[in-house]
């Protein structure tokens, strides 16, 4: 099996939190996620390391390129 | 973007080499094919930033004696990586207890399962696992389980880019920072050594246009200090408190041996006297004899060499018979550029 | 009812297995005759192959290890250019395999056989000692065509690769059975035999077929690129995975280019008639989501590689060992 670059880059959302398990949601795939490293609620985008929700995505939407073309202006 | 690809592609001031200290980011650049989108006098090197890469020999040979008496559970990468004698691949083949899992937590689930066995977690990793492993002794703690220890190989970050920058000759001209590192550690965590060393630290997602634009920010910035955060959906200037105090409760720094660099000082953790119950004997396995005296995984870890210089590197050691951990490791700088040899 | 050691032993409760299951699933003429081999009528040029079927879990979403056992020897000979007629089957029951489960399983097997047009013409059962596995080979013969030349060696500069649909969706389905990750994801396991059939019938100049299992894409195209001596080129952008394989495949750090299929074809045709292929692909059975995905171009520095997304060229290396879980 090859193994390829997205690995935990890319965000899930949460759908389901049980005490400090939460089920988290990756394109249609439900995976089980530590969650007591963050404070996190249902509907948050998140980062998932190694079984582990390690950050919650900012509301900004997922933005991120115009933010960045916002940084190159300043350069 | 376009116009960034074709500044990056065209660019013809001073020579730059810039470095990535991320697992991820190595694997990241290799699958968008991001250094056939740049000039010549662009060049890409991979740093210390995998965390199998990273790891002694005498820390592979405690594990695989440990598997002999108990069950050694682990991340995947760590399986075929060489000790000085065998690997936990190897040490499964004489009778050796190994058993691969994705997460932390996932050894939590089989020590309360199987109350009678012992198991011990290879637990290797950056700023950015430590904290998992802090929320599995929590749950160990609150379960009263002690049928789990853990062998630690936690190393963080900036000791060893100071490291890298302090030794003369580096030559590295930015750094991309670690993505998952700085998600937990916050982008701030950069600002003193990129101020010490003037130079500029981006830190950046994994997709192409992230890596482009991480690029491009790093040559207009040659020369300067200062971070500047592409991440910013996910990474904040002072990343995940809870996270880094849970890391906190658990673990202290300490010296660590990193494969081809030695002991640096502070570049550490290990777990604080209280939780020594926890700990499968992790102090003093600071021996690193690499099995093949011609592997250069030291020099490639710093910088100092591609991969492609390493006398061994397509001959002796592809990835399938790795003679070290860069060619392991699917975050290995060495095994990324064997797939993408010419 | 579990099956047991009884089932094996070659006397009543082994007739009784094989009236009860098997027979009555795959009746045919030729199969009633229960003789010790089977006799057939065929001429000319025969194409025969071989597999053994080990999947874990038995039964699966979109499939079983039955539907996989016809599938995969059918789906090899189609790909030699035959025209698959018969098969025989082996069946290793580990004792304590629940009955109902093989039931299903031989159902699901004659279902795809008389799908797939091919007549189960011979059986085994053995029953061993174990935790209540169920294995199977398949064996199957075709005839092939006068004229018809199918190899990797054909390939020429200009040729289009095509691929019959979204890749990794075997692999995917079996491995979140197997970790409990839950999705939607369900096997293509499925008989190419009309897709074959629209295909070649259409005049469409074929130059290599192969069924994308183990391995994957990746894998196909670097034995087609060496037995040719020329390279193969590959646009990201056009090679179909679907939304929810991709996520799988973020999650756990696969590559779909390496993963299993078992019900999708690779195929290389003269350049002229790239697109004339894709539309019969896409009308054919199974080919809704059929792609053009690349060409064979002169041979480069390397065998495989491909322009991705961003505009910069990544090279395909081969699949080496077994794949490990990556950590960050």
């Amino acid at each position: 099996m090859k193994v390829m670059n997205m690995c935990v880059a890319m965000p899930g959302t949460v759908v389901k939190l049980e005490g400090t398990t939460a089920t988290v949601d990756f394109q249609g795939n439900l995976v089980r996620a530590e969650a007591g490293l963050v404070q996190v609620k249902e509907g948050d985008r998140v980062l998932v390391h190694a079984g582990c929700i390690l950050q919650v995505m900012s509301k900004q939407e997922s933005d991120e390129l115009l933010a960045l073309l916002e940084e190159m202006k300043q350069l | 973007m376009r116009q960034i690809a074709q500044f990056l592609k065209e660019y013809d001031g001073t020579p730059l080499r810039l470095m990535e200290v991320c697992g991820t980011h190595t694997a990241a650049i290799a699958q968008t094919g991001l250094r056939s989108l740049l000039s010549p006098r662009i060049t890409l090197v991979s740093g210390p930033g995998c965390p199998v890469c990273v790891t002694v020999t005498s820390y592979i040979d405690r594990l695989v004696e440990l598997s002999m008496e108990q069950t050694v559970v682990t991340f995947g990468d760590m399986l075929r990586v060489p000790g000085s004698r065998m690997s936990l691949n190897d040490a499964r083949a004489v009778g050796g207890y190994v058993q691969m899992v994705y997460s932390p937590m996932d050894a939590l689930r089989l020590a309360m399962e199987q109350k009678a066995e012992r198991f011990v977690f290879a637990a290797v990793g950056f700023e950015t696992t430590a904290p998992i492993y802090a929320m599995l002794l929590e749950h160990m703690r609150r379960e009263g389980i002690t049928n789990l220890s853990l062998l630690t190989s936690l190393k963080t970050m900036p000791p060893v880019i100071d490291w890298i920058c302090a030794n003369q000759n580096h030559g590295i001209d930015g750094f991309l920072a670690p993505g998952h590192v700085s998600v937990v550690t916050g982008s701030d965590y950069f600002i003193p050594l990129s101020e010490k060393y003037k130079l500029p630290f981006v830190v950046a997602g994994f997709d192409g246009p992230q890596l482009l634009a991480a690029v491009y920010t790093l040559v207009q910035r040659q020369g300067q200090s200062g971070v500047v955060n592409l991440y910013q959906s996910a990474v904040t200037p002072d990343g995940n408190r809870q996270a880094q105090q849970m890391v906190q409760k658990y673990f202290e720094p300490c010296a660590a041996a990193w494969r081809g660099i030695g002991m640096v000082a502070n570049s550490g953790l290990m777990l604080r006297p209280e939780y020594e119950a926890y700990d499968a004997g992790s102090g003093g396995l600071e021996q690193d004899n690499g099995g093949n005296k011609g592997c250069c995984c030291a020099q490639v870890l710093t910088g100092r060499l591609q991969p492609e210089q390493c006398p061994l590197f397509g001959s002796a050691c592809t990835p399938s018979t790795p003679q070290g951990a860069c060619m392991v490791s699917q975050e290995g700088s060495c095994f990324h550029h064997f797939n993408s040899r010419k | 009812m579990k099956i047991t050691m009884a089932h094996g032993s070659g006397g009543t409760a082994t007739s009784e297995l094989i009236d009860t299951v098997f027979a009555k699933a795959f009746h045919n003429p030729v199969l009633a005759r229960m003789e010790d081999a089977a006799v057939v009528p065929g001429a000319g040029r025969l194409a025969v192959t071989t597999d053994s079927f080990v999947v874990s879990p038995l039964l699966f979403p979109g499939g079983d290890i039955g539907r996989l056992a016809v599938c995969g020897t059918v789906n090899d000979l189609l790909m030699s250019g035959a025209q698959p007629q018969y098969l025989t089957c082996g069946f290793i029951l580990e004792e304590g395999a629940s009955l109902e489960e093989l039931e299903k399983i031989v159902h699901s097997m004659a279902e795809t056989a008389r799908e797939a047009g091919v007549m189960i013409v011979a059986g085994d059962t053995k029953v061993i000692e174990g935790q209540g596995g169920i294995y199977i080979n398949t064996a199957g013969v075709g005839f092939v065509p006068e004229g018809r030349n199918f190899g990797a060696v054909n390939c020429s500069v200009g040729d289009a690769v095509l691929v019959s649909g979204q890749l990794g969706d075997h692999h995917a389905a079996i491995m979140s059975a197997r970790m409990g990750i839950e999705n939607q994801i369900v096997s293509d396991c499925a008989p190419l035999g009309d897709m074959v059939n629209v295909l070649l019938a259409s005049g469409v100049q074929v130059k290599a077929m192969r069924d994308v299992t183990r391995g994957g894409l990746a894998t196909i195209l670097h034995e087609f690129a060496e037995a040719s001596g020329n390279s193969i080129e590959l646009e990201e952008q056009r090679i179909p995975v679907s939304a929810a394989v991709q996520g799988f495949c973020g999650v756990l750090g696969l590559d779909p280019l390496y993963m299993g299929n078992e019900g999708k074809m690779v195929a290389v045709v003269d350049g002229t008639d790239a697109e004339k292929a894709l539309e019969c692909m896409r009308n054919a059975k199974y080919g809704a989501n059929a792609a053009i995905i690349g060409q064979v171009c002169r041979r480069q520095e390397s065998a495989v590689f491909m322009n991705t997304a961003i505009g910069g060229s990544r090279i395909i290396s081969e699949l080496f060992g077994e794949g490990l879980p990556r950590i960050c």
